[in-house]
């Protein structure tokens, strides 16, 4: 059995978000598909699945054309998918989310959910997995949602399985068990294709690599090819996978959290209980697994969280409890790990989002109105100094790429006097000029002698920038680390292992 | 698609949480507020005399006798059961439990008994009619609601109900006159409700237009179309268009002589024996069939009922048609019961009250269900407290509905969930 | 989603966005020809309706092959006779002699005009800060009540009994309103759910009022109704007694400034409209959204307030009834609509649909055509502005390049 993708071409607009591109898996195969945030590999897929359909180009299975009006037809086809963002009910039951849309009924499409678990168990123990089919998707944890999207793809005979950057949400070792399933199913003549842009992981599983750069593709490599020579065909250009910086020269500590707990509405703990201190000039990095507190610590430093107990520190200031406003006005600068939601309004003009959290006073505010001229030429040095691609300050923020929006946060964020920096997923679907470009700014941020608390899920990310390295799991600091550590050991920290000797 | 929710603000208080405690505290803090105030009632207004509660009628099995009590001592009684109901609920609550629903339910039931001791001190209360008075008011709303819960349940909210109601009032007069039977106006009525529904689904599902909008516009819409017809068209051929035969009430036999059950339950007119079979219907289909799980998993992820090759459109249009019809059957009510004509505005909002049922009872089709004739009861009570002269004022039992509907949304009884995706249209990609 | 594929500004498809994508947005920001084109269509489904109820039109039809010309021409008498009597009646009157007769039409089409725009800004300045104020009914109601309450209540002069009045009326309307925001801040409840059901526990409480004695009840009567308003608060007439244009449309205009400046040059109606588009930037912004919520319902209902202010104080100044709103409070949502939300977009709807108002009543004198053939035509405007590429379609116009 062979999959071919023949010449798609994909367009939103003006944009060309899939240009002329073919591909073939076949069976008993894994297929990597390597590229950039926004290269176009997840529209491809959306193709692939039926979501979208294609401007031009056909989609063959053994070499018959097939038609794909939705992912009904891609799913009669044998072609199952396993999304980034999982595609499940979060209040529906296992069994329920594996059966809907292929559902066993009895008199008068009466439910039979009997056979739904059954079907569940069934593939549960032909991978090992252990789901209980009668657990509400909502209380599962993130490793074992993706396992039931797995077994509603199966569920469905499957033949083609598609991944869509599958790893985002696992630790170092749940994608090691990941990968494992991967190659079970290969074993079984499965043909899989995996969606990354984590070359590491591309290189591990991959029979063959197919890399794509502006929606076309750009190449095909081998998984023996180097780390360098992969982000050189992904990027278009050498890209230096380090960043240079200059040993750090911590002062004083000048943020201390101590004994921090931070609770939901429903009683749940996030934090519990951690503490750390950062000095001046000094970068943390946080690592940890996507949902292990990182989000609820910047949040309840930022006065974002409603339920928080200890103490956060800044120079003389308390500010567990505080308003945002009153973090804000302590010179606490934030970089929020989803700049969509709590970073930009994108209706506003880029130069009304550059005072976005400056709206109560000077210099943008006086006598309860807006400084026009002001804004704008404050806006117009900013775009220049840090390189933001626009028509000019009146383009909306929406219409800006990832990158450019970013730069924009980070540009209001910088443009204070800072006390602190807390960068949250701060190059998360940004191209790589502007991580480099965002990454030389946080050193620099670093070096003119502020504490600079860096979140990132990207452990390349937090190992390239950090001088220390904090390490969360389920709202506790496994430890506290050099930022040479080996990766091994972080990744075994990721996981709740504490390490020899390191002081959490 | 977008996934915009409703954002909950937050309050700035960092007060530690002892939430879920704080939760269940609601139902005994709600009870202890309800008893001190039946309480307050015999403290400061008590009412001298005796209060008669009749229970039979006359074609029973057997006759159930007019129970007459003191008032004030009855009074008394009540307040001293509504405190041990509400310790109860307490001691349930410190032991880490939530109150059962069960308990709420008696001491509703014993608080009303009480209430009525002193509002109808040294008067009759006509037991069977008011509440086979309120089972007749509460139709529309009930068919209303069960409309609202589907639709909402499919992600369309709809602010519309009055509308589907007060069209299918009109449509139900005018084509019951003209087919010269109420089986044609009752057709004719959920036909109209479902048009209404169609016009929604057109500007909510593929034009993306705000659902509270399409719904507010589309109510003002109707009662502009049904007062235009009814001022050009019906007033000036009341007898060809504006005089339908109306349904008339049928005892269910053996049933229906039941005491207290019988003529409360099962001598109403055939409507109220189809709500009673639609209730069954939706809630069944909803929970229990393929449909209602493909529904479900619409109105709370769109996207990944799409991934699985569910029409997420088409679902929407249909669900959306068939609550049309069931609200537009509520609409005949109006006339082809009440009052066998039709008259501009006549449903005065009822629509309204069936969207607080929806949430009242937390877009479940039964709980919807006892909300509406919850409501449907404290407006029969206002009618007939108001006839046997009693000292609350109307308009104070009118307005329950409304309050307690804040109430609920305000979250101080129960938490409330609506379908994720509720109000949010979906497009793809 | 592919967004990154370009550094200059690209339209980018299914990019998340703040809760005003779509719609709203269209509402507060879409093109004017939109709004004239809605316009046009909802007049033609007007006149549509007419024709088809219109007894001529259809006795005329039963022979049409046999004269067609007998149909077309009762066509034409049908809404050639509607549209001269709501011009007539609207703007300019022909049928009298005398031009201060004649102009009358226009100064009634201003006096109406006033309490929609008062009301429609209240609607609009909820909607910019994502707020949907369905409470107009109840909000105006409790201001009409509490300015008549202080009107037939209390005995002062005019300069200070009419001042006294409106504020009693807007402060009434502001905290209607601020229960809303106040309870979407502290609980999140729904403000669609509770403004609508406080227009009904608002109903209740005033007819209430209106039916007990000591209250608002005018003594001795049985009716639910309030005396009629003394002198010393009735708001003055603009152009002598001979007009009854009061000065509760000046206070119109001045609440188009105010609102005007607020929104696009202060820095709380920048709050606002931050709020508004996206209310997880501006919290993370340090803008206090619960807050901000209460504040804008507060604003917005002293604004709907002053229409029923205006209502009791200038309009209808026999005595506070339930009916006092007159339907504005939720006339005020189309005003709003088709005025986009703006302030001088408001102007100019509330200026429509107050001709519109005052033009149906001459309809119904001359034509015998029902009064609610206007709320007709205004919600199918509002529908169609609602959905601009319904719009373009029916118009055959290009679509927008971004959608």
């Amino acid at each position: 059995m062979t999959l071919e993708l023949r010449g798609i071409t994909k367009r939103f607009g003006p944009l060309v978000a899939n240009d002329r591109i073919s591909l073939t898996v076949n069976e008993g195969e894994i297929l990597a598909l390597l590229g950039e945030n926004g290269a176009g590999k997840s529209t491809l897929m959306n193709v692939l699945y039926g979501l979208y359909q294609a401007d031009e180009g056909e989609i063959l299975l053994d070499g018959e054309p097939l038609k794909m009006a939705g992912p009904g037809d891609a799913m009669a086809a044998g072609i199952g998918m396993v999304h980034q963002h999982f595609m499940l009910v979060p209040v529906f039951t296992v069994a329920e989310n594996v059966m809907l849309g292929n559902e066993s009924t009895g008199f008068a499409g009466t439910l039979d959910l009997d056979a739904a678990r059954q079907r569940v168990r069934e593939i549960s123990q032909r991978f090992g997995f252990d789901v209980d089919p009668d657990a509400l998707v909502e209380t599962l944890p993130v490793g074992v949602q993706q396992r039931v999207e797995i077994i509603k793809a199966l569920s469905r005979d499957a033949r083609v399985l598609v991944f869509d950057e599958p790893t985002a949400v696992l630790t170092p070792q749940e994608t090691d068990e990941l990968m494992e399933i991967m190659r079970q199913l290969r074993e079984s003549g499965a043909a899989i294709v995996f969606i990354s842009h984590k070359l590491r992981e591309v290189r591990a599983i991959a029979d063959r690599i197919t890399v794509i750069r502006r929606g076309a593709v750009v190449g095909e490599a081998s998984p023996t090819a180097t780390n360098a020579e992969l982000a050189a065909l992904m990027v278009g250009r050498p890209v230096e996978l380090t960043v240079h910086k200059e040993p750090a020269q911590p002062g004083p500590d000048a943020f201390v959290v101590e004994d921090l707990r931070v609770l939901d509405d429903t009683g749940h703990v996030h934090l519990d209980g951690i503490g750390f201190s950062i000095a001046r000039g000094e970068v943390l990095g946080v690592a940890g697994v996507q949902g292990n507190g990182q989000t609820e610590l910047t949040e309840a430093i930022m006065g974002l969280q409603r339920h928080v107990r200890g103490s956060i520190r800044l120079g003389d200031h308390e500010l567990a409890g505080r308003t945002v406003r009153k973090v804000l006005d302590a010179g606490v600068g934030f970089i929020p790990e989803d700049r969509q939601v709590d970073g930009l309004v994108g209706e506003f003009t880029i130069a009304e989002n550059l005072m976005l959290n400056r709206s109560h006073g000077k210099p943008f505010v006086s006598a309860g109105t807006v400084r026009r001229g002001f804004l704008e030429d404050f806006a117009q040095r900013k775009l220049d100094e840090y390189d933001v691609r626009a028509s000019g300050i009146q383009a909306r923020a929406s219409q800006l790429s990832g990158g450019n929006q970013q730069k924009v946060v980070v540009a209001r964020e910088l443009s204070r006097d800072l006390s602190l920096l807390v960068a949250a997923q701060p190059t998360r679907g940004v191209d790589v000029g502007s991580i480099e470009f965002i990454h030389k700014q946080i050193v620099a941020t670093r070096d003119s002698g502020v504490p600079v608390l860096l979140v990132s899920t990207e452990l390349d990310e937090i190992v390239a920038l950090s001088d220390r390295i904090m390490v969360l799991y389920r709202g506790q600091v496994v430890g506290i680390v050099p930022a040479d550590t080996p990766r091994e050991t972080l990744g075994l920290m990721m996981a709740g292992e504490r390490p020899e000797g390191s002081a959490a | 698609m977008t996934d915009t929710k409703i954002t909950v603000p937050v309050d700035e208080s960092a007060e530690p949480a002892v939430v879920p405690l704080r939760a269940a505290l609601k139902a005994p803090i709600m009870l202890g507020i309800v008893t001190m105030l039946v309480a307050l009632l015999v403290g400061f207004k008590a009412r001298p005399g005796k209060t008669t509660f009749r229970l039979g009628t006359d074609s029973d099995f057997f006759d159930l006798p007019e129970i007459t009590v003191p008032s004030t001592a009855t009074v008394a009684t009540v307040v001293v059961l509504l405190a041990a109901i509400t310790a109860a609920s307490a001691f349930v609550v410190s032991r880490g439990r939530r109150t059962p629903l069960w308990l709420v339910a008696v001491f509703a039931v014993v608080a009303m008994t009480g209430f009525l001791a002193w509002a109808a001190a040294g008067k009759t209360v006509p037991v069977i009619g008011l509440l086979a008075g309120s089972i007749a008011l509460a139709v529309p709303l009930v068919f209303g609601a069960l409309g609202g819960v589907l639709g909402e349940r499919a992600g369309v909210v709809n602010i519309a109900i009055d509308g589907q109601l007060l069209f299918g009032a009109f449509a139900a007069a005018m084509f019951g006159t003209i087919a010269g039977s109420p089986w044609g106006g009752l057709a004719a009525a959920m036909l109209a409700g479902a048009l209404v529904a169609l016009v929604l689904g057109f500007f909510a599902i593929t034009y993306f237009v705000d659902q509270v909008i399409v719904g507010v516009v589309l109510n003002v819409l109707v009662i502009g179309l049904t007062s235009f017809l009814f001022g050009q068209v019906l007033a000036e051929h009341p007898q060809e268009l504006n005089a339908p035969d109306h349904f008339e009430r049928i005892a269910i036999p053996v049933l229906g002589q039941i005491p207290v059950v019988g003529p409360v339950l099962f001598r109403q007119t055939i409507l109220v024996y189809l709500m009673y079979a639609a209730v069954a219907v939706v809630a069944w289909a909803l929970y229990r069939t393929r449909w209602g799980l493909r529904v479900r998993a619409v109105g709370e992820h769109p996207k990944a009922a799409d991934t699985v090759g569910i029409k997420v459109n088409r679902t929407r249009y249909t669900t959306l048609l068939i609550a049309g019809l069931i609200a537009g059957a509520g609409g005949a009510t109006y006339t082809l019961v009440s009052v066998p004509q039709f008259g501009e505005e006549m449903t005065d909002g009822a629509g309204y009250i069936a969207l607080a049922a929806v949430i009242f009872g937390r877009w479940d089709p039964v709980r919807a269900t006892l909300a509406a004739l919850l409501f449907g009861f404290a407006t029969n009570l206002s009618g007939v407290l108001s006839v046997i002269g009693s000292p609350v004022p109307s308009q104070f039992m009118l307005m329950l509905p409304y309050v307690v509907t804040i109430i609920a949304v305000a979250g101080l009884v129960g938490h409330s969930r609506a379908p994720a995706a509720d109000g949010v249209p979906y497009r793809k990609g | 989603m592919s967004t990154d594929l370009k550094t200059e500004p690209a339209p980018e498809p299914g990019r998340t966005q703040g809760r005003f994508d779509g719609v709203l947005r269209e509402i507060v920001m879409g093109n004017t020809l939109v709004a004239v084109l809605s316009v046009v269509l909802a007049v033609v489904v007007g006149s549509l309706m007419i024709l088809l109820t219109d007894e001529t039109v259809r006795e005329t039809a039963g022979y049409i092959g046999a004269r067609p010309s007998d149909f077309l021409n009762a066509m034409w008498t049908a809404i050639s006779d509607a549209y001269t009597a709501l011009f007539n009646g609207a703007i300019y009157n022909t049928n009298v002699d005398g031009f201060e007769t004649r102009i009358r039409p226009l100064t009634e089409t201003l006096k109406y005009a006033g309490p929609l725009i008062l009301a429609g800004l209240g609607v609009g300045l909820a909607f910019r800060a994502g707020l949907f104020n369905i409470g107009g009914r109840g909000q105006m109601l409790l201001a009409g009540a509490a300015a008549g309450w202080v009107g037939v209540g209390m005995d002062l002069p005019l300069a200070l009994h009419l001042p006294l009045a409106v504020l009693a009326g807007a402060l009434a309307g502001a905290l209607w309103a601020g229960l809303a925001g106040f309870l979407k801040a502290q609980a999140g409840a729904h403000e669609v759910i509770v403004t609508i059901m406080l227009n009904y526990v608002g109903y209740y409480l005033v007819f209430y009022a209106l039916s007990k004695q000591g209250l608002l009840q005018a003594p001795g009567s049985l009716n639910p109704k309030s005396q009629p308003m003394p002198e010393s608060v009735i708001l003055p007439k603009l152009l002598g007694d001979r007009f009854n244009l009061h000065a509760g449309f000046l206070l119109a205009l001045a609440a188009v400034g105010v609102v005007w400046w607020l929104l696009n040059k202060s820095a709380m109606g920048f709050r606002f409209r931050a709020v508004g588009e996206n209310p997880d930037a501006a919290r993370a912004s340090g803008i206090d959204v619960g807050r901000t919520y209460i504040t804008v319902m507060l604003i917005a209902g002293g604004l709907v307030g002053l229409a029923g202010v205006n209502q009791i104080l200038g309009t209808a100044t026999s005595g506070v009834t339930v009916d006092l709103d007159a339907g504005i409070g939720f006339d005020a949502i189309t005003v709003a609509l088709l005025g986009r939300s703006r302030p001088l977009g408001i102007l100019a709807a509330g200026l429509l649909f107050g001709a519109l108002k005052a033009g149906s009543f001459s309809m119904a004198a001359a034509e015998g055509i029902p009064v609610e053939i206007v709320l007709v035509i205004q919600s199918l405007i509002v529908l169609f502005i609602a959905a601009p590429p319904l719009v373009r379609a029916i118009f055959r116009l290009p679509k927008e390049a971004t959608a």
